[in-house]
């Protein structure tokens, strides 16, 4: 079996384009049911994107990830059945709620379970697992030896983010526009979504930028650096991890299509010989080579011990 | 639960409510906030153990403690639960169930869990805890809620970001307790979906590492520049604290089963203070709905003990730039806790006290008791317990002999006016 690489896309025309470079899996979904997706495909015409994924010959999941409010609940159930009549390969959820309409409405649809930062040991993982999930997605947060373990452990399939900006805060205050008002100024950032314009520098750390931006879902809060997992690549392999994710939001789109070459690239040599695998220079300088001065390319948490 | 009463909601139109009292629940750090915060009026405390909760300090209580702590609350009716709040990493996944079965075991009523993997081992492993899903799960909708009722928990405490007509809603559609933080400093996050202090310290939010990272300050930056012009604000994402004293009515008819307040690292002073402001509130719309009217004095008391800026958090609207923090937080309250009462004696009048601060003669202090006891008084002579006259009382925890103008009880406090 081919090892996964996804990628999350904006529009039917870029994940094509994602497809092409060699991702075979994508993400995709609108604001009103998924969280922090690169763009939205709408409603009427996500059935369409998930049959040009499968002629593409990837498979097209679709993101539910969002916590709901009451009033978001009734559209639920007929996106769900729209989801499953387009043949979509799986829902990604956090909300329990999704999982309660998946089983009314859609239970053919197979669920991958990503609840952020808090999906962090395969006991969860497992629980999720016994209520329906096939996939886990994992927190952040983990490090490798974390990780590695709970591949082992949860039976499950495994998802593990490889490239790109992560979010590390998300409020559903509208925490920018709040501190606008707060100064006086006319602003309207909601309406602006995802947007590479806005970053905080915290006053301590003047050589980090966490971009921020504000949606409907509220103000999300990322990264300062980039994840690069491409030298630990062998390790994942190795471990049998089933999906490498490259996260596109906020990315330029040539930014992503040369993170998915490179990717698909190492993950086929590998396969063709993981005991003469090798991580080529040329990967890493075309990674590092289009990298913005001010963002660091760094292995994340993958060796880091946290405490707490 | 006790104190059900049923009343006409909508003006004697619409259907009819049946009102349960509710639940006060209280923050104890420490054995001692423990038996304050039950003592003034707590119907159950929260209490973290040495492992699995957010808030790591080593005031978090150690079995023998718990079950003293159980044992003190009971004379009272009360319960006692233990925050397991934290989702767990592979390192943790061990001594889960041994945990459990102790808490169990020392009398612990229920358990506050978030990673539903604490949830599942408790109730295959300790029967006899209660489990009640953490604000930490960020629940916000009724079906969300319902799922977890279908999984088996009697209670839910919602996300900080359920308003009162959404709790309304969850509360027709799912027979579950549902409980509600009323009190206190709050996330401005999503609970769970935080993970700053991660970034800039490597400290695990969600196991109890978080250094408030969203409190401190920042420059927001638009098209590569600061936004920030002379003399303005930084940026913060830091919250106002929750306040729901003045809207205690709105929260027992939307069916709210327990008031929650925040705080277990907060001082006896302070959860005295909350707890009794609330309790009169709850005892007295209880007791008469229809006449029930707010008093000054349990806005004033709480005020008392914290100078914090105050707002309702997302109850009524989404929080917007007035209820978040950009100026200097916090100013002093008015206010110091200056002592325990240890002991009265009614034939002479002498109160025997613990020092907790610094007092000396000719002080205005004032005494207060749970159900909203207290009164003001210049300080007269102080002695120590042999009778030896004091010019101050200087030294922490010492027992110092004083009259009182009033009667007073043990486990009242005396605080001193510091401005
Ligand atoms: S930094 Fe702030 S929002 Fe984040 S976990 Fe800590 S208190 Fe909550």
């Amino acid at each position: 079996m081919r090892t996964e690489l996804l990628a999350a896309a904006g529009s039917i025309e870029q994940m094509e384009r994602y497809i092409e470079a060699g991702a075979n899996a994508v993400l995709i979904g609108e604001a009103r049911f998924g969280m922090r997706l690169p763009g939205n495909i709408p409603e009427d015409r996500i059935a369409e994107a998930i049959d040009r994924a499968h002629r593409a010959g990837a498979k097209a999941y679709v993101s539910v990830n969002k916590l709901f409010r009451n009033s978001e609940l009734p559209a639920l159930p007929g996106y769900l059945k729209r989801l499953a009549e387009a043949k979509a390969d799986a829902v990604v959820f956090g909300d329990p709620a999704v999982l309660l309409n998946v089983r009314e409405a859609a239970p053919e649809l197979p669920l991958h379970w990503n609840a952020e930062m808090t999906g962090t040991n395969s006991a969860t993982s497992a629980y999720w697992g016994r209520r329906g999930a096939v996939r886990s997605v994992l927190a952040r947060e983990l490090n490798e030896e974390e990780i590695l373990d709970l591949k082992g452990r949860s039976g499950m399939e495994i998802q593990v983010q490889v490239h790109g900006m992560t979010n590390i805060y998300h409020s559903q205050r509208n925490l920018l526009q709040s501190y606008m008002d707060h100064l006086g100024r006319e602003a309207r950032l909601v309406e602006q979504g995802p947007d590479r314009g806005r970053f905080l520098v915290e006053a301590e750390r003047p050589e980090e930028k966490l971009p921020v931006y504000e949606d409907e879902n509220g103000t999300h809060v990322m990264s300062a650096d980039d994840i690069a997992l491409l030298e630990a690549l062998p390790e994942l392999l190795n471990a049998r991890v089933d999906s490498l994710y490259i996260e596109t939001l906020l990315k330029p789109e040539s930014y992503n299509l040369t993170a998915i070459r490179i990717y698909r690239q190492a993950i086929e040599a590998w396969e063709r010989d993981p005991e003469g695998y090798e991580c080529l220079e040329e990967w890493l300088d075309a990674l590092h080579g289009q990298q913005p001065s001010d963002r660091e390319l760094s292995f994340g948490f993958l060796y880091k011990e946290q405490v707490y | 639960m006790n104190g059900t009463i049923e009343r006409t909601a909508n003006g004697g139109k619409g259907k009819r409510y049946r009102l349960d009292k509710p639940e006060l629940l209280a923050p104890a750090g420490s054995l001692e906030k423990l038996k304050i915060a039950v003592h003034y009026g707590a119907d159950a405390v929260y209490i973290g153990g040495q492992k699995y909760g957010l808030r790591s300090n080593a005031d978090n209580f150690s079995f023998e403690e718990m079950r003293e702590g159980v044992e003190f609350a009971a004379r009272y009716g009360a319960k006692v639960f233990v925050a397991t709040n934290i989702y767990a990493h592979q390192e943790d996944l061990e001594g889960i169930e041994e945990y459990l079965r102790r808490l169990e075991e020392v009398g612990i009523s229920a358990i506050i869990a978030a990673d539903p993997i604490i949830v599942e081992t408790a109730m295959r492993v300790a029967p006899g805890l209660e489990v009640h899903l953490s604000t930490q799960q960020s629940t916000m909708n009724w079906q969300a809620v319902d799922y977890w009722k279908q999984e088996g928990l009697p209670r839910v405490v919602l996300a900080r970001e359920t308003s009162m007509e959404e709790i309304r809603e969850m509360k027709e559609r799912v027979d579950i307790e549902l409980e509600v933080f009323i009190h206190g400093a709050m996330c401005s996050s999503v609970s769970g979906r935080c993970v700053l202090s991660n970034h800039f310290t490597d400290r695990d939010s969600n196991r109890g590492g978080c250094c408030q990272s969203c409190r401190w300050k920042y420059d927001l930056h638009e098209g590569g520049v600061s936004v920030m012009e002379e003399g303005d604000n930084p940026f913060t994402m830091g919250s106002k604290d929750l306040c729901m004293i003045k809207h205690v009515p709105d929260l027992i008819e939307a069916g709210v089963d327990s008031f929650k307040i925040e705080g277990r690292m907060k001082s006896i002073h302070y959860v005295a203070s909350v707890v009794n402001a609330y309790r009169q509130a709850i005892d007295s719309y209880m007791a008469d709905p229809q006449r029930y009217e707010l008093n000054p004095a349990w806005v004033e008391e709480i005020g008392k003990a914290a100078n914090r800026p105050l707002n309702t958090g997302f109850f009524y609207s989404t929080p917007g730039a007035e209820e978040h923090i950009y100026e200097a937080e916090e100013k002093p309250a008015p206010y110091d806790f200056a002592a325990l009462v240890l002991d009265y004696d009614e034939s002479t009048g002498i109160a025997t006290v613990q020092q907790r601060s610094p007092f000396r003669p000719g002080m205005e202090v004032e005494f207060f008791g749970p159900g909203g006891r207290s009164f003001k008084q210049k300080l007269g002579e102080l002695t120590d317990e042999q009778g030896n006259p004091l010019d101050a009382a200087r030294h922490p925890l010492q027992a110092i002999k004083l009259r009182t103008d009033h009667p007073v009880e043990r486990l009242d406090l005396m605080r001193k006016r510091i401005m």
